[in-house]
């Protein structure tokens, strides 16, 4: 029996990818078909733009559902990498767009501009807000989209790689670890807060839905272009991972995360391992970052402060820890249903003598859900599929000992 | 004969406690050992000092020829120069299969971009295979290993630090919780390990170490009682009065 098992090829071991590519091209294609660029016009623009960051921040749900549900590290600190992603690509979007404004306004001169006459202009127009006329040092590469491009996977990566070794060497684990990871991204968004950081403090980068070189071609357009780009990526990053996480490797770090003190007795270097998914999982979500802002438009440090990424951990716990489709599950889901009831226009309930307002009242209701998963349906919403799909749990002894546990449950971990 | 691992006065205090104290031990190639003692004589922390998990605060451990210190190694390095260890409650990972237990045990690199490129062969399903037989569980392969029985669990363990190929094995009472058959298969099998390679059994059960028919040392607060054939030791007044007087 296990002959066969080894034996067939990646796919047909792992048909869940299958499907999540088959519902993704379906989905995909059904937009564009619907947008107002390529087809009837019924979906707006502005929602073609929500479904394409959604298809991002799946991918960043993915990326989490590595570290968390399959490493066992609660990382509240992913998004530090999302946005660090999204204010890279910010640099070149804004600092080209800029430059090409500058360089129009000042070919009106007799004289043509210099190359430094041009720089500085271009360094007036976007630090001006902050009382500022110099380009800093870290827009050194701003003008080069090659560059940019690099820097979205090394910078993040680097972070990671850094910060990884740093605590993982010493062995933080569990809450102290999800509690450094947070410290990490408040670190890095109150850095970012300040004036003088160079990205513009709590001004951040705008105007970033402008893409230099592509003046002619209209949001509705570029909307669907990025919706394609989004869809690739997510595509790409869920195979990589369905694809970590189906062999030995992902059989050591599932190992990791349920007893790792066996796992180096069995002659592992654990923190050579951690250190490998941490910063892959920070490379993905930086191209999700840099994926998610040119259709947003803007990004600002507040997108660096713990709560984002504690929503992340929040939708991949309810879509479904340790399925890598029950994190872009629970990724859509929830953040689709935030924005409309956030958004003012999901119909307040009149209670006798109350409004529930859903503005208000709708993050009692997340929070409120995340608890009731967690201490009912562990597995999210990814469990009902495991159900439908003949997936029993096997018999095993004792109840899920929650987030911080990996996949032990009661009686074994105390056994 | 060579020793392969020569534990040198270590000593080791928690909190003020010295759990081990100026102990030292020698094993060679290919010996069988049992290490007897009453609970909290230290047997397990000999243990955690040799894999690795403790350091101690004097003393040195050396490992093979030319000798090097193991103190100097982590935990998976020292699992890398051959050493296996049997914890005294079964270790295994319960979501997983026993074919994916025993296969993350095979001797292969541990580097992490090894891991990612390794395929399974032919050659290494008929190795996941014939573990399983040897340990009795070649109808479990498919199976979670949290589904196994207690005893089970303990076969299967042992079947992973079979894969590993150590040179020097450290067994924690592998007798608790099997049956009396279940004792006499793995007293077997551990004579048997033993030709080819060190192995070190902590148990309590005499009738057990009896049975493995080897050099007994006994501990006792941390450091050598005694040490010969069982029959030797168990002449000694002193171990009569802190161990067998009970
Ligand atoms: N990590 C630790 N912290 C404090 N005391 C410990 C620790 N490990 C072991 N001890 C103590 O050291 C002594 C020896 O323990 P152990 O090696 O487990 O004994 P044995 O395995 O022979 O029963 C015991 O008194 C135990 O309480
Ligand atoms: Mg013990």
């Amino acid at each position: 029996m296990t002959e066969k098992l080894t034996r067939q090829p990646f796919i047909l071991r792992n048909p869940q990818v299958l499907v999540v590519l088959a519902v993704l091209a379906v989905f995909t294609v059904a937009v564009t078909l619907l947008s107002q660029a390529y087809g009837s016009g019924v979906i707006p623009t502005s929602t073609v733009k929500v479904l394409g960051k959604t298809l991002c921040l799946a991918l960043a749900a993915v990326a989490m559902d590595l570290v968390w549900g399959y490493l066992g590290i609660l990382s509240l600190g992913q998004m530090a990498f999302f946005a660090l992603g999204g204010y890279l690509i910010g640099q070149w979007l804004m600092y080209a767009r800029t430059e090409s404004i500058v360089a129009a306004s000042l070919a009106q001169n007799p004289i043509p501009p210099t190359p430094a006459e041009l720089q500085e202009g271009v360094a007036n127009q976007i630090f001006g807000v902050v009382g500022s006329a110099d380009l800093p040092l870290v827009w050194s590469f701003a003008h080069s989209l090659p560059i940019q491009l690099l820097l979205v996977l090394a910078v993040p990566g680097l972070l990671a790689l850094v910060f990884g070794w740093l605590a993982f060497r010493s062995r933080v684990n569990g809450v102290y670890l999800s509690i450094l990871t947070q410290a990490m991204t408040l670190a890095l968004a109150l850095w970012l807060f300040q004036n003088d950081s160079g990205f513009r403090g709590n001004n951040g980068l705008s105007g970033l839905q402008n893409i230099p070189g592509l003046d002619g071609i209209d949001q509705a357009t570029l909307s669907v272009w990025f919706l394609w780009a989004s869809a690739l990526a997510l595509a790409l990053a869920y195979v990589l991972a369905a694809w970590l996480v189906s062999g030995k490797f992902g059989s050591v770090v599932r190992a990791i995360r349920d007893d790792e003190t066996r796992v180096r007795f069995l002659g592992y270097p654990v923190e050579g391992f951690k250190l490998v998914v941490f910063t892959l999982a920070a490379m993905i979500t930086a191209v999700a970052g840099a994926l998610y802002y040119p259709q947003a438009g803007i990004i600002n440090p507040a997108e660096l402060m713990p709560i984002a990424s504690i929503y992340l951990a929040v939708w991949v716990a309810i879509g479904g820890r340790g399925r890598l489709y029950g994190a872009i599950i629970g990724a859509v889901v929830v953040s689709l249903l935030s924005s409309w009831f956030t958004g003012g226009r999901a119909p307040s309930i009149h209670l006798p003598g109350y409004v529930v307002n859903w503005v208000d009242w709708w993050q009692v209701a997340l929070g409120l859900s995340f608890v009731l998963v967690t201490l009912f349906a562990p597995k999210g919403i990814a469990g009902i599929f495991d159900r439908l799909g003949g997936i029993l749990p096997p018999q095993r002894h004792g109840r899920d000992l929650g987030p911080d546990q990996g996949a032990l449950q009661e009686q074994e971990a105390k056994a | 004969m060579s020793a392969l691992l020569e534990v040198d006065s270590i000593s080791v205090s928690f909190d003020g406690f010295k759990a081990i104290n100026n102990l030292s031990f020698n094993i060679g190639e290919a010996e069988l050992r049992a290490v007897i003692g009453p609970n909290g004589a230290g047997k397990t922390t000999f243990m955690d000092i040799v894999t690795g998990k403790t350091r101690p605060d004097a003393g040195d451990v050396k490992w093979g020829t030319p000798p090097k210190s193991l103190l100097r190694m982590n935990e998976a390095q020292i699992a890398r120069e051959g050493v296996g260890r049997k914890f005294q409650r079964p270790t295994v990972f319960e979501d997983q299969t026993v074919a994916d237990n025993l296969t993350m045990a095979l001797k292969a690199s541990r580097n992490p971009f090894s891991v990612l490129g390794w395929r399974p062969s032919a050659a290494s399903d008929d190795k996941v295979a014939d573990l399983a037989s040897e340990v009795g569980l070649a109808q479990q392969v498919g199976r979670k290993a949290g589904e196994l029985s207690h005893g089970q669990k303990q076969w299967l363990e042992i079947g992973m630090l079979l894969a590993q190929e150590p040179r020097l094995l450290l067994v924690d009472e592998p007798a608790a919780g099997m049956t009396l058959a279940e004792r006499e298969q793995t007293t077997a099998l551990l004579v048997r390990l033993a030709q080819t390679r060190a192995v070190v059994v902590v148990e309590h059960d005499m009738d057990f170490v009896r049975r493995l028919n080897c050099k007994v040392t006994v501990l006792h607060q941390g450091s050598v009682l005694a040490e010969g054939s069982l029959d030797h030791v168990t002449r000694n007044p002193d171990v009569i009065e802190v161990y067998l007087g009970r």
